[in-house]
Protein backbone atom coordinates (compact mmCIF):
# COMPACT_ATOMS: atom_id res chain seq x y z
CA UNK A 1 0.00 0.00 0.00
CA UNK A 2 0.86 3.56 -0.66
CA UNK A 3 2.41 5.68 1.58
CA UNK A 4 -0.62 7.83 3.55
CA UNK A 5 0.03 11.36 3.36
CA UNK A 6 1.36 12.85 6.44
CA UNK A 7 1.76 16.89 5.25
CA UNK A 8 0.31 19.39 2.88
CA UNK A 9 1.08 22.99 1.67
CA UNK A 10 -1.73 24.98 0.09
CA UNK A 11 -0.93 27.84 -1.98
CA UNK A 12 -4.06 29.94 -2.73
CA UNK A 13 -3.08 32.40 -5.39
CA UNK A 14 -6.91 33.71 -6.38
CA UNK A 15 -8.65 35.89 -4.66
CA UNK A 16 -12.49 34.93 -5.82
CA UNK A 17 -14.91 33.49 -3.75
CA UNK A 18 -14.09 29.84 -5.49
CA UNK A 19 -10.52 30.63 -5.97
CA UNK A 20 -9.99 30.69 -2.04
CA UNK A 21 -12.95 28.36 -1.02
CA UNK A 22 -10.83 24.86 -3.04
CA UNK A 23 -8.10 25.89 -0.80
CA UNK A 24 -9.44 26.30 2.62
CA UNK A 25 -11.48 23.45 2.15
CA UNK A 26 -8.38 21.21 1.44
CA UNK A 27 -6.37 22.60 4.55
CA UNK A 28 -9.24 21.67 6.79
CA UNK A 29 -10.15 18.37 5.31
CA UNK A 30 -6.22 17.59 6.06
CA UNK A 31 -6.28 18.57 9.56
CA UNK A 32 -9.25 16.56 9.83
CA UNK A 33 -7.60 13.13 8.79
CA UNK A 34 -4.99 14.16 10.83
CA UNK A 35 -2.63 15.38 8.26
CA UNK A 36 -0.60 18.71 8.69
CA UNK A 37 -1.41 21.51 7.05
CA UNK A 38 -0.24 25.04 5.72
CA UNK A 39 -1.85 27.81 4.11
CA UNK A 40 0.33 29.82 1.95
CA UNK A 41 -1.40 33.27 0.32
CA UNK A 42 0.03 34.92 -2.69
CA UNK A 43 -0.99 37.40 -5.43
CA UNK A 44 -4.49 38.05 -5.00
CA UNK A 45 -4.85 35.21 -2.97
CA UNK A 46 -4.51 37.46 -0.31
CA UNK A 47 -7.49 39.28 0.29
CA UNK A 48 -8.36 36.04 1.47
CA UNK A 49 -6.51 37.20 4.95
CA UNK A 50 -6.61 40.90 4.55
CA UNK A 51 -8.90 41.70 7.49
CA UNK A 52 -10.50 44.31 5.92
CA UNK A 53 -10.98 42.61 2.23
CA UNK A 54 -11.96 38.62 3.89
CA UNK A 55 -15.31 38.93 4.54
CA UNK A 56 -16.47 40.43 1.13
CA UNK A 57 -14.61 38.21 -1.35
CA UNK A 58 -16.95 37.50 -4.38
CA UNK A 59 -17.41 35.17 -7.56
CA UNK A 60 -15.80 36.02 -10.16
CA UNK A 61 -18.90 36.36 -12.88
CA UNK A 62 -16.38 37.61 -16.07
CA UNK A 63 -14.51 35.47 -18.28
CA UNK A 64 -16.15 32.55 -16.48
CA UNK A 65 -17.52 30.01 -19.33
CA UNK A 66 -19.08 27.24 -16.82
CA UNK A 67 -21.12 29.95 -14.81
CA UNK A 68 -24.66 28.51 -14.84
CA UNK A 69 -27.99 30.22 -13.77
CA UNK A 70 -30.48 29.25 -11.08
CA UNK A 71 -32.06 26.44 -13.08
CA UNK A 72 -29.37 25.12 -14.99
CA UNK A 73 -28.86 27.20 -18.25
CA UNK A 74 -25.57 28.07 -19.25
CA UNK A 75 -25.08 31.43 -18.87
CA UNK A 76 -23.72 33.66 -21.54
CA UNK A 77 -20.52 35.43 -20.75
CA UNK A 78 -21.32 38.93 -21.64
CA UNK A 79 -24.06 38.53 -18.83
CA UNK A 80 -21.69 37.84 -15.61
CA UNK A 81 -20.35 41.50 -16.72
CA UNK A 82 -24.13 43.76 -16.20
CA UNK A 83 -23.98 45.19 -13.13
CA UNK A 84 -25.67 43.34 -9.72
CA UNK A 85 -24.34 39.94 -11.21
CA UNK A 86 -20.99 39.60 -9.60
CA UNK A 87 -23.17 40.55 -6.01
CA UNK A 88 -26.06 37.78 -7.11
CA UNK A 89 -23.97 35.09 -7.86
CA UNK A 90 -21.94 35.75 -4.87
CA UNK A 91 -24.94 35.92 -2.66
CA UNK A 92 -26.26 32.60 -4.38
CA UNK A 93 -22.72 31.00 -3.67
CA UNK A 94 -23.10 32.00 -0.16
CA UNK A 95 -26.65 30.92 0.52
CA UNK A 96 -25.75 27.06 -0.86
CA UNK A 97 -22.65 27.08 1.12
CA UNK A 98 -24.30 28.26 4.38
CA UNK A 99 -26.71 25.29 3.59
CA UNK A 100 -23.75 22.20 3.78
CA UNK A 101 -22.43 24.20 6.88
CA UNK A 102 -19.18 25.69 5.15
CA UNK A 103 -18.34 28.57 7.25
CA UNK A 104 -17.60 32.33 6.19
CA UNK A 105 -13.96 32.86 5.26
CA UNK A 106 -12.87 34.85 8.63
CA UNK A 107 -14.84 31.72 10.17
CA UNK A 108 -12.74 29.07 8.19
CA UNK A 109 -9.40 30.47 8.49
CA UNK A 110 -10.60 30.95 12.53
CA UNK A 111 -11.07 27.08 12.73
CA UNK A 112 -8.04 25.96 10.33
CA UNK A 113 -5.88 27.90 12.91
CA UNK A 114 -7.31 26.71 15.95
CA UNK A 115 -6.67 23.18 14.11
CA UNK A 116 -3.28 23.39 13.93
CA UNK A 117 -2.96 25.04 10.54
CA UNK A 118 -0.26 27.86 9.82
CA UNK A 119 -1.35 30.67 7.79
CA UNK A 120 1.31 32.76 5.53
CA UNK A 121 1.39 35.71 3.57
CA UNK A 122 3.64 36.04 0.45
CA UNK A 123 6.25 38.47 1.14
CA UNK A 124 6.83 39.04 -2.38
CA UNK A 125 3.31 40.14 -2.76
CA UNK A 126 3.00 41.86 0.33
CA UNK A 127 5.67 44.39 -0.65
CA UNK A 128 4.53 44.46 -4.19
CA UNK A 129 1.20 45.51 -2.79
CA UNK A 130 2.86 47.68 -0.06
CA UNK A 131 0.94 46.26 2.59
CA UNK A 132 2.50 45.15 6.51
CA UNK A 133 1.75 42.95 9.45
CA UNK A 134 -1.32 44.89 10.82
CA UNK A 135 -3.78 44.74 7.38
CA UNK A 136 -3.42 41.13 7.81
CA UNK A 137 -6.63 38.92 10.20
CA UNK A 138 -4.64 37.29 13.21
CA UNK A 139 -4.42 34.17 12.11
CA UNK A 140 -1.46 35.27 9.58
CA UNK A 141 1.16 33.77 11.08
CA UNK A 142 4.31 35.54 9.52
CA UNK A 143 5.15 36.94 6.21
CA UNK A 144 7.94 34.23 4.71
CA UNK A 145 9.44 34.26 1.77
CA UNK A 146 9.68 32.18 -0.90
CA UNK A 147 12.70 29.99 0.44
CA UNK A 148 11.03 29.97 3.78
CA UNK A 149 7.81 28.71 2.52
CA UNK A 150 9.86 25.44 1.06
CA UNK A 151 11.65 25.49 4.27
CA UNK A 152 8.43 24.77 6.09
CA UNK A 153 7.09 22.54 3.45
CA UNK A 154 9.92 20.09 3.92
CA UNK A 155 8.25 16.24 3.37
CA UNK A 156 4.56 18.25 2.09
CA UNK A 157 2.89 17.55 -0.95
CA UNK A 158 2.24 21.01 -2.41
CA UNK A 159 -0.82 21.80 -3.48
CA UNK A 160 -1.53 25.00 -6.01
CA UNK A 161 -4.48 26.87 -6.27
CA UNK B 1 -15.00 -6.94 7.18
CA UNK B 2 -13.00 -7.46 9.86
CA UNK B 3 -12.81 -8.84 13.99
CA UNK B 4 -11.26 -7.62 16.73
CA UNK B 5 -11.09 -9.06 20.12
CA UNK B 6 -11.47 -6.60 23.63
CA UNK B 7 -12.11 -7.85 26.57
CA UNK B 8 -12.86 -11.70 25.19
CA UNK B 9 -15.62 -10.61 23.26
CA UNK B 10 -15.00 -10.92 18.87
CA UNK B 11 -16.41 -7.40 18.01
CA UNK B 12 -17.15 -7.02 13.92
CA UNK B 13 -15.78 -4.01 12.66
CA UNK B 14 -16.81 -2.16 9.05
CA UNK B 15 -14.37 -1.59 6.23
CA UNK B 16 -13.40 1.50 7.55
CA UNK B 17 -12.82 -0.12 11.06
CA UNK B 18 -15.39 1.63 12.78
CA UNK B 19 -18.03 -0.80 14.64
CA UNK B 20 -20.69 -2.51 12.29
CA UNK B 21 -23.02 -3.15 14.73
CA UNK B 22 -24.05 -0.48 16.76
CA UNK B 23 -25.66 -2.44 19.41
CA UNK B 24 -22.10 -3.69 20.53
CA UNK B 25 -20.98 -0.30 22.06
CA UNK B 26 -20.72 0.25 25.42
CA UNK B 27 -19.10 2.94 27.29
CA UNK B 28 -16.42 0.29 28.59
CA UNK B 29 -15.67 -0.59 24.99
CA UNK B 30 -15.62 3.07 24.27
CA UNK B 31 -12.23 3.06 26.88
CA UNK B 32 -11.37 0.30 24.89
CA UNK B 33 -11.32 1.45 21.57
CA UNK B 34 -9.78 4.96 22.66
CA UNK B 35 -7.48 2.93 23.96
CA UNK B 36 -6.50 1.69 20.43
CA UNK B 37 -6.68 5.21 19.24
CA UNK B 38 -3.96 5.99 21.68
CA UNK B 39 -6.62 7.85 24.15
CA UNK B 40 -5.34 6.29 27.31
CA UNK B 41 -8.27 7.41 29.63
CA UNK B 42 -11.45 9.18 28.44
CA UNK B 43 -12.08 12.73 30.41
CA UNK B 44 -15.46 13.81 31.17
CA UNK B 45 -14.44 16.49 27.77
CA UNK B 46 -13.97 13.55 25.90
CA UNK B 47 -17.20 11.87 26.99
CA UNK B 48 -18.96 15.33 26.15
CA UNK B 49 -17.75 15.23 22.60
CA UNK B 50 -18.45 11.40 22.58
CA UNK B 51 -22.37 11.91 23.96
CA UNK B 52 -23.04 14.80 21.58
CA UNK B 53 -21.57 12.49 18.73
CA UNK B 54 -23.86 9.51 19.61
CA UNK B 55 -26.59 12.09 19.97
CA UNK B 56 -26.49 13.82 16.49
CA UNK B 57 -26.85 10.50 15.11
CA UNK B 58 -29.51 9.79 16.80
CA UNK B 59 -31.30 12.24 15.52
CA UNK B 60 -30.05 12.84 12.27
CA UNK B 61 -28.66 9.69 11.30
CA UNK B 62 -25.29 11.44 10.45
CA UNK B 63 -22.15 12.32 11.75
CA UNK B 64 -22.09 16.79 12.54
CA UNK B 65 -19.70 18.92 10.24
CA UNK B 66 -16.79 19.79 12.33
CA UNK B 67 -18.10 23.29 12.22
CA UNK B 68 -21.53 21.67 14.28
CA UNK B 69 -19.65 19.90 16.52
CA UNK B 70 -17.34 22.94 17.29
CA UNK B 71 -20.35 25.03 17.70
CA UNK B 72 -23.13 22.62 19.46
CA UNK B 73 -20.54 20.26 21.78
CA UNK B 74 -19.52 22.88 24.12
CA UNK B 75 -16.05 22.18 23.44
CA UNK B 76 -13.90 24.67 21.02
CA UNK B 77 -12.07 23.09 18.11
CA UNK B 78 -8.57 24.05 19.58
CA UNK B 79 -9.33 21.32 22.18
CA UNK B 80 -11.15 19.06 20.18
CA UNK B 81 -7.69 18.05 18.33
CA UNK B 82 -5.79 18.10 21.54
CA UNK B 83 -8.58 15.61 23.26
CA UNK B 84 -7.97 13.71 19.59
CA UNK B 85 -5.19 14.03 18.21
CA UNK B 86 -5.18 13.19 14.44
CA UNK B 87 -9.08 14.47 14.07
CA UNK B 88 -11.34 14.71 15.97
CA UNK B 89 -14.51 13.96 14.27
CA UNK B 90 -13.09 11.06 12.55
CA UNK B 91 -11.92 9.38 15.79
CA UNK B 92 -14.59 11.07 18.34
CA UNK B 93 -17.32 8.66 16.02
CA UNK B 94 -15.06 5.26 16.13
CA UNK B 95 -15.09 5.46 20.02
CA UNK B 96 -18.76 6.67 20.26
CA UNK B 97 -19.44 3.35 18.01
CA UNK B 98 -20.80 5.34 15.12
CA UNK B 99 -19.65 4.90 10.96
CA UNK B 100 -17.18 7.45 9.70
CA UNK B 101 -18.20 10.92 9.60
CA UNK B 102 -19.15 11.49 5.90
CA UNK B 103 -19.32 15.18 5.25
CA UNK B 104 -16.37 17.34 3.57
CA UNK B 105 -16.14 20.00 6.19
Amino acid sequence: MAEPIEKVSIVVSHGSLEGVYPGLIMANGARMEGIEATLFFTFFGLDAIIDKRMDNLSVATVGNSAMRMPGGMKMPTWLGAIPGMEAFATYMMKKEMEKIDIPPVREFLEMIHDAGGDIYACKATVDMFHLSEKDFCEQMDEIITVGEFYEKSAGAEIIFT
Amino acid sequence: MSTIEIAGKTIELDADGNLANAADWSEDLARELAKIEGIEELTDRHWQVINYMRKVYEEDGGAPSIRKLTKESGVETKELYSLFPKGPAKKSARIAGLPKPKGCI
